[in-house]
């Protein structure tokens, strides 16, 4: 299967990736690892008239922490997040989710940025990224822009990514003390999208939360920041099993699944009750430096 | 709108220019253009790792890349396994453990290996599993494959 003929630019600045895409003329897309934007093009599902290659841009596989932020740059691949000594230590919840996106071979190509940007609800990026409040660095014909993460998806396949922005960077605040994360996936093989996964931080004074924040992935249309199931545990023991119980419940009806292949909708917003309780269990216990 | 484009590759160390459609996968450059035909196409939707090569060291998948994005980047390919001595460690273990029936996943099969040995000398079982999991094979199933795995790292441990 061959895409539909296109235009190929290779940029080595943003800048002219920024130019590449305002004379596509809103009929052109970014690629980065493509390993959703190319199976779709084959599919032609997707025809874009311009592809702006931007592998061949210096500085976007940046990955490190910089005045409080973990900078992700939109080259950072899932494999190099998976890989990383700096993500499997202060941020678990990356590392986690890193480990079971597709396979080992697609996280060799595939990029944080790129999944977050694609827009689509079975993304664990974009659940990974509200969760912990992310920062979205686009630069378009008009200059930098931000997004926040936990609102950044309008729809399926869409965002608030302008069609002539490039999303350059995510920016994650680094951990406060007594921060905890994890991200639990469950998902019927090796490569497939999770029947529902889960995402959360939490930041515990003593055993008692005082932040949270919760995201689902693939249990709706968009990507779902459970935030009324994160502000229900402010304020309460991370030992409590009822207030567990009571987030848990609280992400399942924010969830809106539908039956399909991976399972029936009922089952599925079970799912997310109880992984949210044992995300929770699980990133508590990292933020009292337990192994978990 | 999609004019043909020059492109350089090197792959398993020889460098390779080709005139080229911006479309074009990087498996069929590699079958097609350069007919080295022993990477092979099974899904054609990124499902399957038969297509899989190394791009920079690293295996993917080269039916989910533009042949227009190997360009000045190096590839192997499972025709460079084989070194004037013989046959890679790798492939010495498929024969030997029977790493194989079909063959069709086995240049997938192998060149993750290769990768995974590179990076990781002493693997453990889980870990050669986990490294093979986006590659399928339905006939030998994965047992002799990872006794192929097992075997190239001795071999690899010896020779080092």
């Amino acid at each position: 299967m061959l895409p539909s003929s296109f235009a190929y630019v290779a940029p080595t600045t943003v800048d002219e990736a920024v130019q590449a895409l305002a004379a596509g003329g809103g009929d052109a897309k970014v690629v980065a690892g493509g390993q959703s934007l190319l199976p779709m093009m084959k599919l032609r599902l997707a025809a874009p008239g311009t592809l702006v290659d931007i592998n061949g841009i210096a500085g976007l596989d940046v990955l490190e922490e910089a005045d409080g932020m973990l900078r992700i740059g939109a080259l950072v691949r899932h494999g190099d997040l998976e890989r990383s000594a700096l993500v499997r230590d202060r941020y678990p919840i990356i590392h986690d989710a890193a480990r079971h996106i597709a396979d080992p071979l697609i996280r060799n190509r595939g990029t944080f940025c790129g999944s977050i940007a694609h827009g689509d609800p079975a993304g664990d990026w974009a659940t990974v990224a509200s969760a912990l409040n992310a920062e979205l660095h686009a630069v378009g014909p008009d200059g930098p822009a931000v997004h926040s993460a936990r609102d950044f998806q309008t729809g399926m396949f869409e965002t608030r990514l302008g069609l002539d922005q490039v999303l350059v960077e995510a920016r994650i605040p680094q951990p406060v003390a007594g921060q905890g994360s994890a991200y639990l996936k469950v998902e019927r093989k090796v490569g497939d999208y999770a029947a529902a996964a889960v995402g959360v931080v939490v930041v515990l004074d003593g055993d008692t939360v005082t932040e949270a924040g919760i995201g689902l992935t693939n249990v709706g249309p968009l990507t779902i920041d459970a935030a009324a199931a994160a502000a229900s545990l402010v304020g309460r023991s991370i030992d409590d099993a009822a207030a567990l119980e009571e987030a848990g419940r609280l992400a399942m009806e924010a969830s809106d699944p539908p039956s399909d292949l991976r399972g029936p909708a009922e089952y599925k917003q079970d799912l997310v009750r109880v992984l949210t309780k044992r995300a929770l269990r699980t990133a508590g216990a990292r933020a009292r430096g337990e192994q978990a | 709108m999609g004019d043909k484009t020059v492109v350089t590759v090197t792959v398993n160390g020889e460098e390779h220019e080709a005139l080229i459609e911006p479309r074009l996968l990087l498996v069929h450059l590699i079958r097609e253009s350069l007919h080295l035909t022993g990477t092979h196409i099974g899904c054609d939707t990124s499902s399957c790792g038969t297509c899989t090569v190394l791009l920079d060291g690293r295996p993917v998948k080269s039916c989910t890349v533009l042949a227009v994005q190997a360009n000045g980047r190096a590839v192997s390919t499972v025709e460079g396994l084989e070194g004037p001595d013989g046959l890679h460690p790798v492939q010495e273990g498929f024969k030997e453990e029977h790493g194989l029936q079909c063959g069709y996943c086995t240049p997938g099969m192998m060149m993750t290996s290769v990768a995974l040995l590179a990076e990781n000398p002493d693997p453990s079982e889980q870990e050669i599993r986990e490294a093979i999991s986006g590659n399928l094979c339905r006939c030998t199933g994965y047992v002799n494959i990872v006794k192929a795995v097992q075997y190239a790292a001795a071999k690899e441990g010896v020779t080092a």
